[in-house]
């Protein structure tokens, strides 16, 4: 019985490799070959490659490659190469974007956020050639692109963060930091700055969806697990033949809920709720500082942000009281 | 799964805990709800904490009591008696004692003074001294929007040390190393003056030497063409506040509800107390130790020649009240301000202060 409630898979299936499917013309031959992993094997397939890179995949893992040893070395030069120092204060460590003073000027003194900028180009052509990489390989198996379009949704954050908002905004220095406390310092002040994210309506969209996303996936996960006995990790039969596992899940959540999603739409949901999350994310993000500078006087204008009772007493701003500027 | 196998993940799982929880403090913490229920303003402490600033903020006695006496004034019996010649001579010589004891107990009288002749300036610290003196007689008298009836005494900073604790100079420049790669420019270092966080690690030249502007936040919720106050600027702003926080063992809502920092309704009335608090600690800086910087040896300077300055951990040492508020000026009254105005030839600030505005006390920014 507990044999269906661990979390590793207890029966690794062994034959010759799957090479998958024919390649077009087109494409070239898959880079490596393909072997099997006891260890894979335990928490997915077993089953490791045939990878396949191709021309997009390498230029994106190059140009990935400089963005990352820009970033780590010019953080390894913050502490003078020092091999420890960099260890110790590695989360302290970060590239930053370039000063309020540059604007959104092309060319800075590299030591002065130039390597931002060529560490955001290269990041942002590897984003980019991986999501073509995700798109082109879907169609070559004869897929949806629906990894391509929720990925997308990813980058479009990525690039309202780090590109978008910064131009709309006229600098460079609305961008985020590359390194570990500085980019939560960074969001810290963002939301500082323009008057406490939390009242901005597409923050809270994204956040009700992302929460929503890991809602629906713990569902989902511990539905199929529930029902495994009976088969129900075999989904995909089951969305056009249900059998007893999926009647069993659905008549569990109608008892339980009144209303189930069917072994196909479960997916849909979750899907949409992941694209969501980034999606209406990277709205607010955009609409920050551009269009609302300060989300609570937004918030109060629209009579959402709740008053509270002064309980110490009415305190006005000595600089006010003073007749001098703030 | 075997025994030994078990035994092993346990020790793991152990380690792993401990390594975790390692920068925690050990229970029990009580919290104190400090504004209006759902505003998640509270203050957090726990009796380890408690009795540590017991231990370290205990108030030393005075030498002997005061007394009334016939002793004429004090300048008139000493020579060279600048800014304590409006109170007679033994509250004078009393008042010495004390100095004595809260800013150089080992060294006694020589500290300052040249036992050959008393009068003299010629030992530097007497000069640093005088100045100091009236640099309290101000706070006491004109800063009682942040000090209140409190006031403060060379002890409140000095705790019976040459040079308070808590002091700052302007930073040494990085070394670029050949300006090509890896300029921290300012942040990204974990130190104390910005609560270990990776903010511009420099708040207190910006805004507790020069007037920067500290407010970040708009007036309007629609952009407007009023100066835009940029992320870098923010985090200069907090990296302020993370030093506030840090010297006066509070946190963000001792202040601000933090769901408005910018509103000062929402705000307690401690918000106030410490917008003084900062203008109080510019015009120390600004008006009565950066002019000293010739006064002092250099081994008494910062990196860039800058006297060591205070901020807000030079009084407050981690204490939301210095001394836990404790007042020791009823005990030397001589410290509360001039007695009369006509002795107190406080040196008008040198042509090149810093911040010529902040004599002020109410000057803006």
């Amino acid at each position: 019985m507990a044999g269906y409630q661990n979390i590793f898979t207890q029966i690794q299936v062994r034959g010759p490799v799957e090479t998958g499917v024919p390649l077009p013309r087109s494409d070239g031959a898959r880079d490596f070959g393909a072997f099997m992993s006891y260890l894979a094997g335990k928490i997915g397939n077993a089953q490791i490659g045939p990878i396949y890179l191709g021309g997009y995949g390498v230029v994106s893992l190059l140009f990935g490659l400089a963005w990352f040893e820009i970033v780590g070395l010019h953080m390894w030069a913050s502490v003078g190469w020092d091999p420890v120092q960099f260890l110790r204060q590695l989360f302290w460590l970060s590239l930053d974007p370039p000063g309020p003073q540059y604007g959104t000027q092309l060319f800075v003194p590299l030591n002065e956020g130039g390597w931002w900028i060529i560490a955001s180009f290269c990041f942002l052509v590897s984003l980019v050639l991986w999501w073509v990489r995700t798109y082109t390989r879907a169609k070559a198996l004869g897929l949806g692109t629906h990894v391509a379009w929720a990925f997308a949704s990813a980058l479009w954050l990525v690039l309202v963060l780090g590109l978008i908002r910064p131009l709309a905004m006229g600098s460079w220095s609305e961008a985020v930091p590359y390194g570990v406390f500085p980019h939560l310092d960074w969001t810290s002040a963002f939301s500082i700055r323009y008057g406490n994210l939390f009242y901005n309506p597409f923050h809270c969209l994204s956040i009700v969806f992302l929460y929503g996303s890991v809602l629906l996936f713990a569902m989902h996960g511990a539905t199929i697990l529930a029902v495994g006995r009976y088969g129900g990790e075999r989904e995909i039969e089951q969305i056009t033949d249900r059998g007893t596992a999926s009647e069993r899940a659905a008549l569990f959540w109608r008892w339980t809920m009144g209303f189930n999603a069917s072994m196909e739409s479960i997916h849909r949901w979750a899907w949409w709720f992941a694209v969501l999350t980034t999606l209406t994310g990277g709205i607010g993000i955009l609409l920050t500082g551009t269009v609302v500078d300060n989300w609570y006087l937004w918030a109060v204008e629209h009579h959402f942000a709740p008053a509270y009772p002064a309980v110490h007493g009415v305190v006005t701003d000595p600089a006010a009281a003073t007749g001098a500027a703030p | 799964m075997t025994g030994t196998f078990r035994r092993i993940a346990l020790a793991l799982a152990g380690v792993g805990l401990a390594v975790t929880l390692a920068g925690c403090e050990a229970p029990p913490q009580t919290s104190k709800q400090t504004g209006y229920r759902g505003t998640g303003m509270a203050q957090i402490t726990s009796p380890e904490l408690e009795a540590y600033l017991k231990q370290a903020n205990v108030v030393p006695p005075p030498p002997y009591p005061l007394e009334p006496s016939d002793a004429p004034l004090a300048k008139d019996f000493y020579q060279n008696v600048q800014v304590l010649g409006d109170i007679n001579a033994d509250e004078f010589n009393r008042l010495m004692l004390s100095i004595t004891e809260w800013v150089a107990p080992t060294e006694g009288c020589n500290y300052c003074h040249n036992p050959e002749n008393l009068a003299s300036d010629e030992v530097y610290t007497k000069v640093v001294a005088r100045r100091m003196l009236q640099m309290t007689r101000t706070i006491n008298a004109s800063w009682t929007d942040h000090v209140k009836q409190t006031g403060v005494t060379c002890y409140t900073c000095h705790r019976g040390k040459h040079i308070p604790t808590n002091v700052w100079a302007r930073p040494a420049p990085e070394d670029l190393r050949g300006n090509f790669i890896g300029a921290k420019r300012g942040h990204n270092d974990p130190v104390e003056s910005v609560a270990f966080s990776s903010l511009p690690k420099d708040p207190f030249t910006p805004y507790l030497l020069g007037a920067e502007p500290i407010r970040v936040q708009g007036h309007t919720a629609l952009p407007s063409d009023a100066a835009h106050r940029s992320i870098a600027s923010t985090e200069k702003t907090y990296g302020l506040m993370m030093h506030l926080s840090k010297s006066l063992g509070v946190n963000c809502t001792y202040c601000h509800n933090s769901r408005d920092w910018a509103n000062w309704s929402d705000s307690t009335p401690q918000r106030v107390t410490a917008w003084y608090g900062i203008r109080m600690a510019r015009q120390i800086n600004a008006e009565y130790i950066e002019p000293l910087k010739p006064v002092f040896p250099a081994t008494r300077l910062g990196p860039l020649g800058d006297p060591l300055k205070v901020n807000c951990a030079t009084c407050h040492q981690g204490a939301n009240k210095p001394l836990l508020g404790v007042s020791m000026l009823a005990d030397h009254p001589a410290l509360a301000g001039p007695r009369t105005p006509a002795v107190a030839p406080d040196a008008a600030p040198p042509a090149d202060a810093p911040d010529p505005k902040a004599p002020a006390k109410r000057a803006p920014g």
